[in-house]
């Protein structure tokens, strides 16, 4: 029986759900010095002095760095392919800090109490600053977040640290103004989208050690286990060839442990004191010093005619990358060319940007990577456009929506070779029963309910990027051991990947051992980000079969004494039509350890110059109460086109996922603020993450296409689940009360105050 | 300080500091199944059992454990693995990272709930299981594995 497109549960499966200890912290030596950082409390201050005296002399403490002790070059905590796009403007331990929980000092002692309490007798002396908190003001601001004369871009992406740039840009085709004057209808408005947290149930943690070859062993929750390897090397001024990065199972991710967020301390610790030493953050650190996504304020200008044709897109985004620019030159780019391609029919567009330095925690990848901010303010725009026309937003939408075989100047000017988007909308219709529903129910009883669309695509993998690698060897008695450089971060790539081998090599599952990513000796991948793993590293784990497979022939066609094409191999045996001979692949498997001189051995590599996105329509229904303001999530409809759907449970709990995770942003999430820099949002008791009470009934369905340059017709599906929640509620909302919020979350404060405003 | 206590049915006699936690005790015993998602009482991912009822072990002091008996997933692997094949099924457990606090807290509520081979409403289930958060799997599939464990072992 075929593997790809079958509900297989996860290899692991076994393991997580009885609780074994395959966790960082449930394997890191039980030696390890704890360490802990001592965090700045200012939002912009130079250290002047540390005095570490008196918490030297607490027992226990083994040591205590500050900046004098950090290499002084530049890094960037970013997992990207080198040379990286974000900016070069980190130290482990700066003198200059800049946010609020910024390290100042690194402690590390034999238990955590001892080094809790070396903390709090460590003296630092600070020279507060004015900090730059407005990032609405930073472009140009005479407070300069990183004025420091070894700041360095590596790449050309409009960065000026002397003007708080950490990226800019723009693009066009055809002439946008020109073309929205001829326009009947046009919306202009802005929109407004929040840091959020990915909030991973596993904090940030990693432990190191010396090995007996004295290298540097890094054990990480990381999804980018390669790129750790070189950010160490930059940060700690040692060859890569010196460190061996090791991923576990790892607790979560959603693009937060896409930067090296823990890794830095530990390491250097190891380093200086040659002991094996842990970081397990904490959940308020993982709460106010990470990575998450960043926030954006888009201006958006769209415009249709009066045959509800919409014939031009102006978008502007001003991204704040917070203190460091991890993936600030990249997130903002998808904010435009993951939301203007949506639509087919226009004539022109334009995108321009800026991503500014400002005093807050350094914003990073999540999930959605920028096209869930630009999505939110495009769909945002469309609706009320749709509004402004008297027009049901989804004919609106079926008017205009990219088909498959169009080319979208938007995306790279790549033609969508696969595209269900029209199928996903006339499913959801039906599902959702949106004729029925669109626009409000009045309940009666003081509460009103609204529904809501929007659609969203992604890419799948960074074209002419992304390599992953794959190899694949033949054991004794027959199995494979697949080895891959991908890092599953539990939403199971490393069995949908051997589900992919098993069919390519007509094996069982269990025919098929996977082992985890190991810089000393797994092939190389760029690592499990941009949705990347399921096409682009499936697509490599194909032509290493093939490859293996052509060898099993020649192996088998030398041991049977025929040639290579008069035999075949159907995955239990290779064999000669002609005369009937055979040879067990288990034969072989055995007889290749003796006397052999052709390894039974594959690995093949793989980049795609192309990112086909995948497509996808989620309808909200919401309740607001008319008096509060408050709104409840009731119903959300989702249909994805993610090509061939290799593993339903597993793409549909990720869909599932996403989606709540996009609820939470639309309605809850909210990472504050205070006027000095002070984040408020330090624990999941300030910032709500939507429980199981919180989401209403969520169903999702599939309509695929099937892309012909992805592993059996797949393209991802990781990331764009979580684009469509927030324009869809917004306009539920609207349609439920006549109130349009276009800042995140849609509190009930705010649509009280709007109703208000508006009564 | 010297605490005894029961541990997965066994007598555990452990050298504990004041005021120190039970979840720290109990990682420190090698119980690793269980985690910490919050320090803040909000993630239900410490859930282990006190004399059979589900508790945070965050929050407790380990002092007042003595003379009580605490389970761990460490001591419910059959129970855990027969509830845990249909969350598999699902494809609910993603990172994995919550799902034993979570199933520790949908084997107390097996226990509390399903009485006489009753199965308890959707919505019930949901208010029970409140406290247990996870950011992977949006909830719906930990929903379908515990409505069909459910129907199937106590149909
Ligand atoms: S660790 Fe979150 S409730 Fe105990
Ligand atoms: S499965 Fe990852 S938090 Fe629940």
């Amino acid at each position: 029986m075929k593997k790809v497109s079958q509900a297989i549960p996860k290899v692991d499966s076994q393991a997580l759900v009885t609780g074994k200890a395959v966790y960082t912290d449930d394997i890191a030596p039980k030696d390890c010095l704890i360490v802990k950082i001592l965090r700045s409390p200012h939002a912009h201050a130079m250290i002047k002095s540390i005095d570490t005296s008196r918490a030297m002399k607490v027992p226990g403490v083994v040591c205590i760095l500050t900046y004098e002790d950090c290499p002084d070059q530049r890094f960037t905590m970013a997992g990207q392919t080198y040379p990286e796009p974000s900016p070069y403007d980190r130290l482990i331990l700066d003198r200059r800090v800049r946010f609020v929980g910024d390290a100042a000092a690194i402690v590390a002692a034999e238990t955590k109490e001892a080094a809790e309490k070396a903390l709090r007798m460590i003296k630092v002396d600070y020279e507060v600053l004015t900090p730059l908190l407005d990032f609405r003001k930073a472009k140009d601001n005479e407070i300069l977040v990183h004025p420091e004369d070894n700041w360095r871009s590596l790449c050309p992406v409009g960065a000026d640290n002397k003007r708080n740039l950490c990226a800019s840009g723009k693009e066009e085709d055809g002439d946008v103004d020109a073309v929205l004057a001829e326009c009947d209808y046009v919306v202009e408005e802005t929109y407004h989208t929040k840091a959020n947290q990915q909030a991973m149930m596993e904090t940030f943690r990693t432990y190191t050690y010396m090995d007996v070859y004295g290298r540097l062993n890094v054990v990480s929750s990381t999804q980018v286990t390669f790129h750790v390897r070189r950010i160490l090397s930059n940060a700690l001024g040692i060859p890569k060839s010196k460190i061996r990065v090791v991923k576990p199972r790892i607790g979560g991710g959603f693009g937060a442990k896409q930067s090296s967020v823990s890794e830095v301390y530990p390491a250097l610790v190891t380093l200086k004191t040659g002991r094996p030493a842990k970081i397990i953050f904490t959940r308020e650190e993982s709460q106010t010093a990470s990575s998450p996504r960043h926030e954006m304020e888009i201006k958006v200008r769209v415009g249709a005619d009066k045959d509800g044709i919409i014939r031009a897109i102006d978008v502007y985004t001003l991204s704040n990358t917070g203190a460091f620019g991890e993936h600030g030159p990249t997130t903002v780019g998808l904010s435009g060319h993951k939301s203007i391609p949506l639509y087919g029919k226009t004539d022109a567009f334009r995108f321009v940007y800026d991503v500014v330095y400002t005093n807050v925690m350094s914003a990073g990848a999540y999930r959605g990577y920028g096209a869930t901010q630009g999505i939110f303010a495009v769909e945002s725009a469309v609706n009320e456009l749709a509004l402004k026309m008297h027009m049901d937003p989804v004919a609106l939408r079926e008017k205009n929506m990219v088909k498959e075989g169009q080319v979208m100047p938007a995306y790279y000017g790549e033609t969508a070779n696969s595209c269900a988007l029209d199928r996903c909308m006339e499913h959801a219709k039906q599902l959702f029963g949106w004729d029925e529903k669109y626009p409000s129910r009045d309940m009666g009883n003081g509460k009103v309910r609204g529904v809501g669309v929007a659609m969203a695509m992604q890419g799948s993998g960074i074209s002419n990027v992304d390599t992953a690698s794959v190899a694949m060897k033949v054991n004794d008695d027959g199995f494979y051991s697949l080895m891959i450089g991908a890092s599953d971060m539990g939403t199971g790539c490393d069995t949908i990947l051997a589900q992919m081998a098993a069919d390519c090599m007509e094996c069982e599952m269990e025919d098929i051992i996977v082992s985890g990513v190991d810089t000393d000796s797994s092939p190389y991948d760029t690592g499990s980000y941009a949705s990347s793993t399921t096409y682009v590293t499936g697509m490599a784990v194909i032509k290493t079969c093939e490859k293996l497979k052509e060898k099993i022939r020649m192996k088998g066609a030398e041991y049977l004494g025929h040639n290579v094409d008069e035999v075949e191999f159907d995955g239990k045996k290779v064999w000669c039509p002609e005369d009937g001979s055979e040879i067990s692949l288990k034969d072989i498997g055995n007889q290749v350890m003796c006397r052999n001189e052709e390894a039974l051995f594959a690995s093949e590599a793989h980049f795609s110059p192309i990112s086909p996105p995948p497509f996808m329509v989620g309808m909200a229904e919401v309740e607001v109460d008319k008096e509060t303001g408050a709104v409840t999530p009731i119903d959300y409809v989702a249909v994805v086109d993610c090509g061939t759907v290799v593993n339903p449970s597993l793409a549909r709990v990720q869909t599932e996922g996403g989606l709540v995770q996009g609820i939470g942003m639309a309605l809850y999430e909210d990472v504050v603020y205070n006027e000095k820099g002070k984040n408020f949002s330090n624990s999941f008791m300030q910032y709500k993450i939507p429980t199981r009470m919180d989401t209403g009934d969520i169903r999702v369905e599939f309509e695929s296409s099937y892309e012909p340059t992805g592993p059996f017709g797949a393209k991802s599906i990781g990331e764009i689940v979580i684009n469509t929640p927030s324009p869809a509620i917004a306009a539920a909302v609207e349609n439920a009360v006549g109130v349009r919020i276009r800042e995140l979350p849609i509190t009930a404060e705010k649509v009280y105050r709007e109703m208000k405003k508006q009564s | 300080m010297e605490l005894r206590f029961e541990l997965n049915g066994k007598p555990v006699t452990a050298e504990i500091e004041a005021g120190e936690l039970l979840f720290d005790v109990l990682r420190r015993l090698g119980c690793y199944s269980v985690k910490c998602g919050c320090e803040t009482t909000n993630c239900g991912l410490c859930t282990v059992w006190v004399d059979g009822k589900p508790m945070l072990s965050c929050s407790v002091p380990a002092a007042r454990m003595e003379n009580h008996a605490v389970t761990t997933m460490e001591g419910l692997q059959e129970e855990a693995a027969r509830f845990g094949a249909f969350l598999a099924k699902e494809g609910a457990e993603q990172c994995g990272f919550c799902s034993p606090g979570f199933i520790m807290n949908v084997l107390a509520m097996e226990k509390e709930l399903c009485r006489d081979g009753r199965i308890p409403e959707k919505e019930e289930i949901r208010e029970y299981l409140a406290g247990n958060l996870c950011r992977c799997t949006g909830y719906v599939g930990q929903m379908r594995a515990v409505e069909k464990y459910l129907r199937e072992s106590r149909g």
